[in-house]
């Protein structure tokens, strides 16, 4: 992995960054060439975009969130960081939603040329991933650089990037990272975590580095050793934050739970709901199924091959010549759910859910996977209630 | 080479059918990896697009392909003449495994098309009998016409081979009904077998059923299943059948795996 460099000894008290710090921390990323992507209101929305200061980050902004629903807020106070999933992900900088694979051109004898796309020399520099998106990325990279065929240009832009992680002191009405333990506090894999802290004593970020090159850059800025008022009152704000979790999933194995429950009646309810517009797989930061296009130029002598992304609620999606295998809604949405929920940990030993919200956020008639997963829930226990009771 | 396709040459294309044509394939530079039967590549037309084909034959660095022409690629593919180059990806997926075999009863058993990615099955078992039991070899197809490999099934020699046709054309006089119906002519000792099944899906669960009911194990029952691909490296996600990847945990499965996937409907 990327950033697996063995952490170095900063020590786990690390230092404190104030407002000018974080200036300093996008100013010295920006200086080493990387190109600092992280929130920024745009367009009435927190959205992930280049940063050219960390003036740009949302201070003073946060969002009210509910399924199908998303405002913007002015806040009492000037948190950039107190604000959870927007409408994109990391995957949006990390798996495209468009790139091109190779190109392939025909001479006039016929033959056949075909160049692999040169990897972009992308070095991205993620400021404000929550810790529920750090594990989605990782998740993605199991998916991607994980298994016996490696994505050579999604390896490039991963191992490229340089990951600022904040820990989750907001919540939003939608997350549950708890129930999928993601979060809210930061786990390995980052080169920095901060944690923000607004109090009498002032508006700062508790920092720790995570790797080498995490402790690097933070040794270049201006900042302060960490004082135990500091780390208190980020730690607190953490905990707290994990008991304030908008939902919440079923307390039991979720895999066994869809495993089990293929032919509830649930699905029926749900499929008479879902449009199938698949906003839920193009919001997921960990959803990465593709399509591939092949096109050619007038010529008709210089072929390239896209990749762009595909969600599995399109009818086409299991495209047969015989007939699509999953024609009804049901089916659809009961493979989206099975695979987040379940069948990802049969294919890339992790679940495909953080616990982030989007999905209830983005879809535009609030499907809630929290609230199917607990009406699955429901049904399988009352299903063996009713087994049992007719038993002789 | 499993991203970007290599060049490959037609060296050879000959009907097989109305709409079925077998392909040789020799590479213009380097060949890819050696492919296992069972196993398949990427083949792409020149700006039409690329679909998984099975490997229906390995000769050195040579792949053959049997194809039948439903769509604008495999139309293409089967329409490409000696000379034209095409693009391959590839080897992917599990192949049949007849390693695992040794020592035991061989049934292949073939629907149509199905026949392709079990040819160089039956040949390797064929060329090794000292290896295992018995090779049967069942094959059914729609119509006489239909049948793959005709001139060929000499050339496999010692396997036991059976035809039969849903639909008899006039002249023709072996038997008609289903694949299934040949089971109770071959001969094979059920716990000491395994089979090897391709054909439409249908058919394979048809025949896995009347294995089982004649007691050969589930997990010696060897099926190759067909979903939608795209990428074939266990990226794009179209493959899934319940918790299997296709092109990365078949195309080849045990029947103990499939039967309860193949058993819910539109997973
Ligand atoms: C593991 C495997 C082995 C196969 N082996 C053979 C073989 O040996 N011989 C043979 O004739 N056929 C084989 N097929 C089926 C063959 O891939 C399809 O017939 C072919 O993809 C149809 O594409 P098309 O463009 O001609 O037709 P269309 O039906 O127009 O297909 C449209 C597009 O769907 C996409 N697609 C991806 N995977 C599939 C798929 N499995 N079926 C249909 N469309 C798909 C392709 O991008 C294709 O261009 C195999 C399929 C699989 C999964
Ligand atoms: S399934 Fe929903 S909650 Fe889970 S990671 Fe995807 S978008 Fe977030
Ligand atoms: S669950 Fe909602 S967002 Fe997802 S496909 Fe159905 S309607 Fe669209």
């Amino acid at each position: 992995m990327p950033s697996a460099t063995a952490p170095p000894d900063t020590g786990s008290a690390g230092c404190v960054l104030d407002r000018d710090g974080m200036g300093a921390l996008v100013r010295e990323l920006r200086a080493r060439g990387r190109t600092v992507i992280g929130p920024t209101v745009r367009d009435g929305a927190i959205v992930l975009a280049e940063l050219e200061s960390a003036e740009e980050l949302p201070y003073g902004w946060g969002v009210e969130l509910e399924g199908g629903h998303y405002r913007l807020r002015r806040r009492a106070d000037a948190a950039a960081f107190a604000h959870s999933a927007g409408p994109q992900s990391w995957k949006n900088f990390l798996h495209p939603e468009r790139v091109r694979q190779w190109t392939a051109d025909r001479g006039p004898d016929g033959e056949l040329t075909v160049r692999a796309e040169p990897p972009a020399a992308a070095s991205f520099a993620f400021l404000g991933v929550r810790p529920c998106d750090l594990r989605a990325i990782q998740i993605q990279d199991r998916v991607m650089i994980g298994g016996p065929h490696r994505d050579d240009a999604y390896r490039e832009r991963r191992t490229g990037a340089f990951l600022v992680v904040v820990e989750c002191t907001e919540p939003g009405a939608t997350c549950f990272c708890v129930s999928m333990g993601t979060g809210p506090a930061a786990q390995p894999g980052y080169d920095l975590a901060l944690t923000e802290v607004l109090d009498e004593t002032g508006h700062r970020f508790w920092a720790r580095a995570g790797t080498a090159r995490g402790a690097e850059v933070l040794d270049s800025l201006p900042r302060r050793p960490a004082d135990e008022a500091t780390q208190d009152r980020a730690r607190r704000g953490v905990a707290e934050a994990a008991g304030r979790m908008g939902r919440t999933m079923p307390p039991v194995d979720l895999r066994d739970l869809l495993a089990d429950t293929l032919e509830a009646r649930r699905w029926d309810d749900v499929a008479a709901r879902c449009l199938t517009c698949g906003n839920c797989t193009m919001a997921c930061p960990t959803c990465f199924c593709t399509t591939s296009e092949d096109i050619t130029d007038l010529t008709g002598d210089h072929a390239e091959r896209w990749r762009r992304w595909e969600s599995c609620y399109d009818l086409d999606f299991t495209h047969l010549p015989g007939g699509s295998v999953r024609t009804s809604a049901r089916s659809r949405y009961r493979q989206w759910l099975t695979h987040k929920l379940g069948t990802w940990w049969d294919q890339f030993d992790s679940s495909g859910c953080v616990g982030c919200g989007r999905c209830i956020v983005w879809c535009p008639v609030a499907i809630d996977i929290t609230e199917e997963a607990h009406a699955l829930h429901q049904e399988s226990l009352a299903d063996r209630a009713g087994a049992a009771d007719g038993a002789p | 080479m499993t991203a970007v396709p290599l060049p490959y040459r037609v060296l050879d294309n000959r009907p097989e059918t109305a709409d079925t044509h077998t392909i040789v394939l020799r590479p213009v530079g380097t060949a890819l990896p050696p492919f296992s039967p069972g196993q398949f590549a990427m083949v792409y037309a020149f700006g039409v697009g690329e679909i998984p084909v099975s490997v229906a034959g390995t000769h050195h660095g040579d792949l053959t392909h049997t194809i039948r022409g439903v769509g604008a690629v495999s139309r293409a593919l089967c329409a490409a003449r000696p000379g034209t180059r095409v693009g391959v990806r590839g080897p992917f997926g599990t192949g049949w495994d007849l390693e695992a075999a040794v020592g035991r009863d061989l049934l292949v058993v073939a629907g149509g098309l199905g026949l392709a990615p079990l040819r160089p099955l039956v040949r390797a078992a064929a060329s090794q009998p000292r290896d295992h039991g018995r090779l049967n070899v069942l094959i059914g197809a729609r119509t006489p016409g239909d049948l793959l490999y005709r001139e060929e099934w000499q050339d496999w020699g010692r396997p036991y081979c059976q035809v039969t046709v849903d639909q008899p054309a006039p002249g023709w006089r072996g038997r008609v009904g289903v694949v299934t119906a040949l089971l109770d002519q071959a001969a094979f000792a059920p716990h000491r077998t395994t089979a090897f099944v391709c054909g439409p899906e249908v058919m394979i669960r048809a025949t896995a059923r009347a294995l089982l009911h004649r007691g050969v194990p589930a997990r010696h029952i060897r099926v190759s299943l067909e979903r939608n691909m795209h990428c074939a490296t266990g990226h794009c996600g179209h493959c899934q059948l319940g918790p299997l990847l296709l092109c990365r945990d078949g195309p080849v499965v045990g029947y103990d795996r499939a039967e309860p996937l193949l058993a819910v409907r539109e997973l």
